[in-house]
């Protein structure tokens, strides 16, 4: 069951849409959603771009996306419902608030007639609620005044739905006595709005019939539901206390990123330092000084950040630093659309920088999976004492699911001992490379004896001092790259979901916030008889030691993008296999039946393919 | 722990690279004296620079050092201080390195006070791009980039360093070596950012640019010593004086003025208007110039406050536990048979903060 929540950018949507969400955790549903907001704050009120959505799906298996077409729609004026009708399923359920389809609104969205009364929308299941005066019937005695009243609304809404579904109500009244506790009035009247939604519901004839969702059978454990920013930071967290380090996240606010900064910033506890520096570059430039006072130092910005960071990642390169650098990717180019997911930084993040200066780069596949990789992008920095990109995207970064909690007291040690003592005859070689992983000693300043000068000169092999030999710079440029390329031994190799004992027909490769889609979408075209299998990178560069030799296995390779063909360039580059894309710059995720479409394109309609057989 | 050093102590073993003449040598000299005399180990000092001819100078000191991005040596050096308040951090930068590609990042560190030393070598020229002018060139100057002229209006690093809300502004001269000295001891001792202007010959780009400040004849008319406590009077007999009038300093000659009217330097004014009024005796060493410290004040370093929120959340909260942070948004417990056995009251994070509310 696919429900999506649209309304002014004003209208609480975003709070209606979570809150739903929490109450349908609590009752054990499966869920992946999908919040979309305008870039603007508040664009005008009742236009198309106004409209701000959250989309959730629940059901009782365990589900990978925020779902395609959704199956009921809440509109809360002519503009959301405009904007988000096409997408609704035929035969699906529209509540609307009546009492926003007047003149004025209609004609802001660009309706002639009236849609609830021209009969346009007489496939669907249409409820009509006059919330406005409900709402403010609901609230007029708990003291809130003037435009607070109507701002209730949207809890008006939910109280509708949890009706409808058959939530639980405790969880939002609690929240609502929670989060409003320093405004009483404001609890009050969102409870009060709440509970007559939920009234509302069960005492009109229109929305007799009820939906059921069951819970979901997930496996044995305990869950919390979290958004990819948030799993983010806690996974750096954790990687501070696998590595034994204090963490510092220095880093300018953007958007999709911010989040990241706000959840770390309330953890002082944990020793956590964050630095909200003047700029994208005092962001990455504190967190190279940070890393070399020894901290797990991590910055973290969205494409025109990371761009400005250029120059000081391959800085961090030079003097082979640890660093993280998250990229939460977002639509461009330029300030392009900031509330919108893109993949389209994957070639910049392989090669966007001047010089010889590979890097590793590691993609977060789900919202949860943000936990694991950030410990895993901090692991490969501190062991290689390299700079890392770890790409997520807006798609991740504020999409949610439910994580199965892991054992914090089973996280890998990835500490890394710091140098102590004079590494040769000679003194200390800052530039003496471990003989296994390529890596230079980590000495921090307060280590007496092992003072030491570091830039963005080209140094010469061991000791460290500024060379201009042309020898030294080719062995110094091969050495930086042996290091990173190497790296893919020490990575798990790729694996592949297979539908059967011998390889599929078809291989579906991805990497990033794709993977619930790609998922998805093979799991329906094997029940639709298809032999597709899927892998999924998450290690961009360097590529997984085995990735040749499982895409030889295969006749026909597709890997779906949203970008015009990154990784499809790179596989082909590098493996010369004509492997073909699914390409897709909308600003927004794969729908499931876009790939399984490609699949069908592909490998023909499932029935035509049993006869071949 | 203390040491004893000599100067050679933090000599490094690299061969120093400036041109011959060049005042980045004394000045180089001055900050290993300086350091020596501290007797701290030099294991505790990180030197942090820019790009430009003054920040070779990590090469050469015997200390840890990174010699990092044109302009970002300050966001390098504040990543360093507010992780490890426990070293000592230098910043040593240029006219162009501060002033012009890296302004943003010497304001901020500045107006934050976070526990840096940062030197200036100001000799109002690009000399390792070889001899373009610079954002403190005069109005006018003739260069390789400016061949009719100037016509960029220079910064007064001073008055730059006041209006950025600098706790410790100075001023010395690269020859001056006793002064360099004194200004380095005060600014080792200050808690927070201390600014340092030094006025460094490029004897080959821009030869001579601080004559009136160095020369045997012009010096004695031209240098405006601020001394703490002392009325501001210079010349060779003191017969020039420095007063306020309507909010301006200005220069008077002292016997025509009642000599209570003469200001009395008091770097400690937690008002700057003062200083900034005396930073604007002159825009650049082209007359009678003040040297030494115009402003310092003290106020909490950025490091110190954030280690205090630190303390006090683990003070309130105790340590942090991981176990308990992932559960902070509410959880529920799938049994074996895959069902939903108990619930949280909070089973789901926020939305995005970026959307409507």
């Amino acid at each position: 069951m696919v429900i999506r929540f649209a309304g002014d950018s004003g209208d609480g949507m975003q709070v209606a849409g979570a809150r739903f969400t929490a109450a349908s955790a609590t009752f054990g549903n499966d869920l992946a959603t999908l919040p979309s907001f305008p870039a603007e704050i508040r664009a005008p009120a009742g236009t198309l771009p106004g409209v701000s959505s959250f989309q959730v799906q629940i059901a009782d298996f365990d589900i990978l996306t925020a779902g395609d077409a959704p199956d009921c729609l809440v509109a809360m004026n002519p503009a959301a419902l405009k904007k988000n009708l096409p997408d609704l399923k035929p035969g699906g359920t529209v509540i609307v608030n009546t009492e926003a389809f007047d003149e004025r609104n209609l004609a802001k969205a660009g309706y002639e007639t009236n849609p609830l009364e021209d009969g346009s929308l007489q496939s669907y299941r249409l409820i009509q609620v006059p919330m406005e005066s409900l709402t403010k019937e609901a609230v007029k005695d708990t003291g809130v005044s003037g435009r607070d009243v109507l701002r209730s609304k949207n809890f008006f809404a939910l109280g509708l739905l949890a009706w409808l579904f058959n939530r639980p109500t405790e969880p939002t009244i609690e929240w609502c006595e929670q989060k409003f506790k320093n405004k009483p009035e404001v609890a009050a009247a969102n409870i009060a709005a709440f509970k007559a939604g939920y009234n509302f519901g069960i005492t009109t004839d229109a929305t007799r019939v009820t939906f059921e969702v069951k819970p979901a059978t997930l496996p044995p454990g305990t869950y919390t539901n979290v958004t990819g920013n948030i799993a983010l930071a806690w996974g750096l967290i954790a990687a501070a206390q696998a590595a034994d380090l204090p963490l510092f996240y220095g880093t300018y606010p953007i958007t999709p990123a911010s989040d990241i900064l706000h959840e770390l910033s309330r953890h002082r506890n944990f020793g956590v330092k964050t630095f909200q520096a003047e700029d994208e570059i005092a962001a990455i430039g504190s967190t190279i000084g940070a890393a070399f006072a020894g901290n797990l130092a991590v910055t973290g910005s969205s494409g025109p950040g990371i761009a400005l960071k250029s120059e000081a990642i391959s800085l961090a390169f030079m003097t082979e630093l640890p660093l993280v650098v998250v990229n939460v990717q977002r639509a461009g180019p330029s300030t392009g659309m900031p509330t919108k997911p893109e993949q389209s930084d994957l070639l910049f993040s392989l090669y966007g920088r001047h010089g010889e200066s590979p890097v590793p780069v590691l993609a977060i596949a789900s919202p949860s999976d943000a936990f694991d990789a950030a410990i895993e992008a901090a692991r490969i920095a501190l062991k290689y004492m390299t700079p890392v990109i770890l790409l997520s995207d807006n798609h991740i970064a504020n999409g949610s699911e439910p994580w199965r909690l892991p054992d914090v007291d089973e996280l890998p040690d990835i500490s890394v001992p710091f140098a102590t003592v004079p590494n040769s005859e000679k003194g200390f070689l800052p530039y003496l490379r471990d003989f296994e992983t390529f890596s230079r000693p980590w000495a921090i300043p307060g280590t007496p004896g092992l003072e030491h000068r570091i830039g963005g000169l080209e140094k010469e092999a061991n000791t460290g001092n500024v060379s201009y030999d042309p020898d030294n710079h080719q062995l110094m440029t091969d050495s930086r790259a042996w290091k990173v390329a190497t790296i893919a031994n020490d990575i798990p190799p790729v694996e592949v979901d297979q539908a059967g004992d011998e390889p599929g027909d078809l291989l579906i490769l991805g990497w990033g916030s794709t993977f619930g889609a790609i998922k998805a979408a093979v799991r329906r075209a094997r029940n639709a008889g298809h032999a597709v299998d899927h892998a999924h990178l998450r290690y961009l560069n360097p590529f997984p030691a085995n990735l040749g030799e499982v895409l030889r296995r295969y006749e026909r390779i597709l890997i779906p993008e949203l970008n015009s063909g990154h990784l499809l360039r790179l596989v082909r580059a590098e493996f010369l296999i004509p492997a073909i894309g699914l390409n897709k710059i909308a600003g927004e995720p794969f729908r499931i039946a876009e790939i399984e479409a490609r699949i069908d394109e592909i490998l023909g309609e499932p029935a035509q393919v049993a006869a071949r057989r | 722990m203390t040491v004893t050093h000599t100067r050679a102590d933090f000599q490094t073993d690299q061969e120093v690279r400036w041109c011959p003449g060049c005042g980045d040598y004394t000045i180089l000299a001055s900050v290993q004296n300086f350091l020596a005399s501290l007797n701290r180990p030099r294991e505790q000092f990180v030197f942090v620079s820019g790009i430009g001819c003054s920040s070779r100078f990590p090469y050469y000191m015997n200390t840890y050092g990174i010699h990092s991005i044109h302009g970002r040596a300050p966001a390098v050096a504040t990543g360093i201080a507010l992780t490890r308040p426990d070293l000592s951090v230098w910043v040593i930068t240029g006219d162009g390195d501060a002033l012009s590609i890296g302004g943003n990042h010497l304001i901020h560190a500045m107006r934050r006070n976070v526990n840096l030393k940062i030197l200036l070598f100001n000799n109002q020229i690009y000399g390792l791009t070889k001899g373009q002018y610079s954002p403190t060139s005069e109005p006018g100057k003739r260069t390789k980039s400016s061949p009719h002229g100037s016509i960029d209006h220079p910064f007064n690093p001073i008055s730059l360093a006041l209006g950025a809300e600098a706790t410790f502004v100075a001023r010395t001269l690269d020859m001056d070596r006793e002064h360099t000295t004194e200004i380095l001891q005060a600014a080792y001792e200050h808690e927070g950012t201390a600014f340092i202007e030094i006025y460094q010959n490029c004897n080959v780009f821009n030869d001579k640019a601080f004559i009136q400040l160095t020369g045997k004849e012009e010096r004695v008319h031209n240098r405006i010593n601020l001394e703490a406590g002392k009325p501001i009077t210079f010349g060779p007999n003191g017969e020039k004086a420095v007063v306020l009038e309507g909010g301006e300093a200005k220069i008077v000659d002292t016997a025509a003025v009642d000599p209570g009217r003469i200001l009395v330097h008091d770097p400690t004014r937690s008002d700057p208007t003062v200083a900034f009024a005396l930073s604007r005796l002159s825009h650049g060493p082209y007359g009678p110039t003040p040297l030494g410290i115009f402003r310092k004040v003290r106020r909490p370093t950025y490091e110190s406050l954030l280690d205090h929120q630190v303390a006090t959340a683990i003070a309130k909260q105790g340590p942090g536990d991981l176990a308990t942070l992932i559960r902070s948004h509410g959880t529920w417990t799938v049994d074996a048979n895959g069902h939903a056995v108990e619930a949280g009251a909070n089973g789901a994070p926020k939305a995005g903060s970026n959307g409507a509310g």
